[in-house]
């Protein structure tokens, strides 16, 4: 959960940034020279950024990769040894249901909490607010290791649903966060009009609210399922069996037990696993537009 | 569990709508706030619990193998740990690593590449973009093999040097700990530009406009008047990425261990081998307590500077 992990600046961002206004169109003469010189130094910065990209795309179509970059003899060898059940569908199969679940519940319990803090005042409202937002900065780093001896104490360790639950719980408080926002804009008029016709608070929420926020409750779904897809650390402690690891321990033990030799191989490997997030986040970036969009989509 | 308190709760509040009978006011305010329950008992199992067991466990001399012998034994982890040079050595290097790659790298670039993109040409600003943002996706456990292969002795960034008639050097022997920084900074720097791109896209231009006309240079105007403007952005991006940093594990374990030696053993690296590979789950647990309160002081800084609004 490193760096996609917490993000409700980024997120709260996204909706301003489609007021941005084009940059000033004065003096023309000497920011066209400053805006080549900055073009170029963009341009340079992009490719060396890119180097471990393009090296990963041009290993898994290597047949003898090596670190070196390289130009290939074309093969798709290496994705037809890795696409078996064993190395990628299994593990993918895995992830989904670790990631798959632990989003559901994250966001179904998210949308139920969120309601009566975004509706209802309550003495308990900030306090609870206060502790959700103070809980995205934890580290849940440091509270694998209490997990563990807490997991092997009452038997969950290599269990799948606790580790989905416990996933879950981790993506909670941002989810709620983040959830609360994005209803705090649906406007309260709409619910009233269903209250008077006798609607009880569960029946406006999922017959009004949830409708109208329909965006917000996407962008949080992707937004958790990619940070649990990519965490690396959760079910590297709390799995076991091979058989019930994901795609991101896989891929780890795949690193080592191939002593980095087969790097056409793991680079395939690697590619296949990125794929879904990388699809998401395009999906993301278009239903947002704004801050969090790939460039093209930054109105400027 | 928690799907079946949801209905429950989704009962609860249809019975309170179909009576029509009023009901005493705390015991609508108790129905009206049920649908927070599911996300407070997972809360309080999986987070809570945990942190709970971490203060205790810190004080005990808990091990992996025999854990009937577990004792109380008071700050004797702590004492431990503080005369021991191997979490000294830790802690440096998470002070070097949260600074180095966080404080100095992401945020500087972050947003020296908000900056530069504000004025270049739209394809190189969609580009640069779009190859940052990339690194950023790309799982962490990718992103580690990725740079441990740029680093490798015959990989890409012994090649660029090479290129370029620059001495190249073992980066993972020689170096290690500004390689895992570098790779830090690679995969981490988008989130600073995706903040600072939103803030700077606020700046009121008349303000930027103005200091021009009064003759100020391309870097007063940035110096005086854009920066002191993002102010908050600044702040609140800082707090941000130095808790994402604090807690990276995977990145630096994928590309190296912790090694050469403890040359990269950060402190959530150090955690880890002591509780499992020395079975020290106690010692561990009272590095994770470290861990936890410098994040959580942190954290505390970074609501203050947000303010949940009244109400």
């Amino acid at each position: 959960m490193a760096a996609t992990d917490s993000v409700p600046v980024a997120a709260a961002a996204a909706g301003r940034a489609r007021t941005r206004v084009p940059a000033a169109r004065t003096r023309r003469g000497r920011t066209r020279a400053g805006r080549s010189v900055i073009n170029v130094v963009l341009l340079l910065f992009s490719v060396l950024y890119l180097v471990p990209l393009v090296w990963m795309v041009l290993a898994s179509f290597n047949a003898h990769a090596s670190f070196k970059l390289s130009v290939p003899s074309p093969t798709t060898a290496n994705f037809r040894h890795v696409l078996t059940y064993d190395t990628t569908f299994h593990p993918m199969l895995n992830g989904l249901l670790l990631c798959g679940g632990g989003t559901l519940v994250c966001v179904v319990c998210s949308i139920l909490a969120a309601y009566p803090l975004s509706r209802f005042r309550s003495r308990l409202r900030r306090p609870f607010l206060y502790t959700v937002l103070f809980s995205t900065g934890l580290p849940i780093t440091a509270v694998m290791i209490p997990v563990y001896s807490m997991f092997v104490q009452v038997d969950l360790i290599d269990s799948m649903p606790a580790t989905t639950l416990f996933l879950a719980a981790s993506a909670l408080p941002f989810g709620i966060w983040l959830m609360k926002n994005f209803m705090d804009g649906v406007p309260v008029v709409l619910e009233e009009a269903a209250r008077i016709d006798g609607a009880n608070s569960m029946q406006v929420l999922w017959r009004i609210v949830l409708p109208l926020m329909w965006p917000g409750v996407i962008v949080v779904t992707i937004f958790t399922f990619i940070s649990m897809w990519g965490n690396f650390f959760v079910p590297f402690i709390l799995l076991l069996t091979p058989e019930k690891l994901p795609a991101s321990v896989s891929v780890f033990n795949f690193l080592s037990a191939h002593d980095y030799t087969q790097y056409g191989q793991l680079s395939a490997f690697s590619i296949l696993y990125s794929i879904p997030v990388v699809m998401l986040y395009l999906v993301l970036a278009r239903r947002l537009g704004g801050g969090f969009a790939l460039g093209g989509a930054l109105k400027g | 569990m928690s799907s079946s308190a949801a209905t429950a709760a989704g009962r609860k509040g249809a019975r309170g709508g179909a009576d029509r009978t009023p009901l005493p006011t705390w015991l609508a305010g108790l129905l009206r706030g049920l649908p927070v329950l599911p996300s407070v008992v997972l809360l309080a199992v999986f987070l809570a619990g945990p942190i709970g067991y971490c203060v205790y466990y810190a004080f005990t001399d808990m091990q992996l193998t025999g854990s009937s012998g577990t004792h109380f034994t008071g700050l004797h982890n702590f004492s431990r740990a503080f005369g021991d040079p191997d979490f000294t050595n830790a802690v440096e290097l998470t002070l070097m690593f949260v600074v180095g790659s966080a404080v100095v790298g992401q945020n500087t670039l972050g947003l020296a590449l908000a900056v530069l993109m504000e004025k270049a040409s739209k394809p190189v600003r969609s580009l640069t973009s779009a190859v940052v943002i990339s690194a950023w996706v790309l799982p962490e456990v990718v992103a580690g093999y990725l740079m441990y292969a740029f680093f490798y002795q015959q990989g890409s960034l012994n090649a660029i040097l090479r290129f370029l008639h620059l001495p190249q050097q073992n980066w993972l022997y020689t170096l290690p700990i500004l390689a895992v920084c570098i790779a830090n900074m690679w995969r981490g720097t988008a989130f600073s530009m995706l903040v600072y791109s939103a803030a700077l896209g606020d700046v009121p231009r008349e303000l930027v406009e103005a200091a021009e006309v009064d003759g100020a240079s391309a870097w007063q105007r940035l110096w005086r008047v854009t920066l002191p403007v993002i102010r908050r952005s600044i702040l609140t991006n800082l707090m941000l990425i130095t808790l994402q940093t604090l807690s990276v594990f995977g990145l630096i374990y994928t590309m190296t261990r912790g090694g050469p030696g403890n040359k990269t053993e950060t402190l959530p690296i150090f955690m880890y081998q002591q509780a499992f590979q020395n079975s020290l789950i106690g010692y561990g647990t009272a590095i994770a307590l470290v861990l936890l309160v410098v994040g959580a002081l942190f954290s505390v800084v970074y609501i203050r500077m947000l303010k949940v609004e009244e109400g």
